[in-house]
């Protein structure tokens, strides 16, 4: 595991990436990457490395799990073996069974999925390199997907960290601040109306530090927002010129 | 956890309607606890134990501590770990085998409040830096599920872990020698999990059963002894306003203050 000896924020405020207490990893998103999924994207958030794909809506399998009122949302976070420093087993751990349920979570107030009685829409996130911020990227990810599948839903979801380091409130948390640091709060929310749809955080806070990582958090996810919408909309633009 | 049970669309409608008059149908207001009971030391056999009532909600915490080996990257600590057992005679919507989701869930925010806040002060229970440490385990049981199992799943282990018994041990070479006589575990933080549930647009403390079943999202917020927010887990579909959340952390900062001073005075 990294352990680092050097402070992770120097005297002059840098990370120890070199970033600012208030500015994010770079971010790249590709939507449609998976071929053979009703919805795909791929995102780069730093040195996460993560692919989502949507199928759905589809017939549920096994059957009786079928809802008569609305689709079944189902969400799998997987992490890949060689995705962090330490071989990870690629049975399902105990925190992958938690961030699949709070991902889910996050993704189904945003879906209309009363307009697919008796289906299943399934989300697969497959996670090839983690480095801190794995559910938060996920999310951000996931929710492209499932616009490119198009499923109807109200915003896209988006998603991003604050948390305190050093003493220093600081957004988007990489591995070793996340490790090191004194808290981690992931937030998602929907942009348009501002609402939180995933809240989670561990480490030792006081009420006025939880305001500002808060305030934080959601300018970071404000600032993902716009790399989300224009990498949904190059790919139809894409479309368009091909035909 | 959600469909354990059927609400027509009446009682929902009673319900709404009262919550618009700051009642609920339990007759409470809406930031009250119903009546807790704390009983300690109810299993003889664990090292801790104890058994919390929150309305129609019975969990049973014990805690049991083994030698073991610490986690390599801190090699001078003792080791956590936090369990939890839904167990199908407690809910219709509980199936057996191994834990699922909200057993998992549950365990890890019980696990993220009491290990964030430092509750136990897990330097002194390391034996022999790298290679012997105490692991303590603290096993959640449902026993009847009456809605908001992790407020009443937290305080169960907090009490459980206050009347913690250690026995006293001297090292022989790399052996432990048991002595005569126990030692409290060394406990020094106090960490309470307030959750709150959101119906329609309301926000109601400590839901019970019924109203699990109509509401939108949950939130819960750990607060420690200095009044710190020590963890957080957002649970359900649905959303919460940034409002919301600024209102919930204020007055789970306030009610984590009754239910401390409960859980202390029942563990002196």
């Amino acid at each position: 595991m990294e352990k680092s000896e050097k402070p992770l924020i120097t005297e002059d405020g840098l990370r120890t990436d070199g970033r600012g207490p208030r500015d994010l990893r770079p971010v790249k998103i590709e939507v449609g990457v998976v071929k053979n999924a009703d919805g795909s994207a791929y995102i780069e958030h730093g040195k996460n490395k993560i692919l989502a794909a949507v199928y759905g809506p589809s017939e549920v399998h096994p059957r009786h799990f079928a809802l008569q009122d609305r689709a079944l949302l189902r969400c799998k976070y997987h992490m890949a073996p060689f995705s962090v420093q330490d071989r990870k087993s690629p049975a399902p751990s105990r925190r992958e069974i938690e961030l699949s349920k709070v991902i889910r979570e996050a993704l189904e107030p945003s879906l209309f999925l009363e307009y697919y009685p008796r289906t299943s829409i399934d989300i697969f996130i497959e996670v090839l390199q983690a480095d801190g911020g794995t559910r938060c990227a996920s999310i951000t990810a996931a929710s492209i997907a499932l616009a490119d599948a198009g499923i109807p839903m109200r915003d896209m979801v988006v998603a991003c960290a604050a948390g305190k380091v050093d003493g220093h409130i600081v957004l988007d948390l990489n591995d070793i601040e996340d490790k090191n640091g004194e808290a981690d709060m992931p937030l998602a929310m929907m942009p348009n109306k501002g609402l939180i749809t995933l809240l989670q955080m561990d480490g030792l806070v006081t009420q006025e530090e939880f305001k500002q990582m808060l305030e934080l958090a959601m300018e970071g996810c404000n600032l993902i927002y716009q790399i989300q919408k224009k990498a949904l909309k190059s790919t139809f633009i894409k479309t368009v010129e091909e035909v | 956890m959600r469909f354990s049970k059927f609400i027509t669309n009446l009682e929902r409608k009673q319900m709404l309607n009262l919550l618009s008059t700051g009642k609920r149908i339990d007759g409470r207001d809406l930031y009250s606890y119903r009546e807790i009971k704390i009983e300690t030391n109810v299993i003889e056999r664990a090292e801790g134990s104890a058994r919390v009532y929150l309305g129609d909600t019975d969990v049973l915490a014990g805690v049991k501590i083994d030698v073991g080996e610490p986690f390599p990257d801190v090699p001078n600590e003792g080791v956590l770990t936090v369990n939890a057992e839904l167990v199908p005679f407690a809910s219709p919507a509980f199936e057996p085998g191994p834990p699922d989701e909200n057993a998992i869930e549950l365990a890890r925010v019980v696990d993220r409040g009491i290990r964030e806040s430092k509750a136990i002060d897990l330097a002194k229970l390391c034996i022999i830096p790298g290679k012997k440490v105490f692991v303590v385990y603290i096993d959640i049981y449902v026993l009847n599920h009456g809605g908001n199992l992790i407020d009443a799943s937290a305080l169960a282990a907090l009490a459980a872990l206050l009347n913690t018994k250690m026995y006293n041990y001297e090292l022989v070479g790399e052996e432990l020698k048991i002595l005569a006589g126990y030692q409290p575990l060394p406990v020094k933080n106090y960490p309470i999990a307030v959750t709150f549930g959101k119906v329609s647009d309301y926000i109601i403390l400590d839901p019970s059963l019924d109203e699990e079943q109509i509401m939108d999202a949950r939130l819960t917020i750990t607060i420690d002894k200095d009044k710190r927010i020590c963890a957080i887990q957002k649970g359900i579909g649905g959303y919460f306003t940034l409002q919301q959340v600024r209102d919930i952390a204020k007055i789970a900062s306030e009610k984590s203050e009754e239910l401390r001073k409960l859980v202390l005075s029942e563990c002196k």
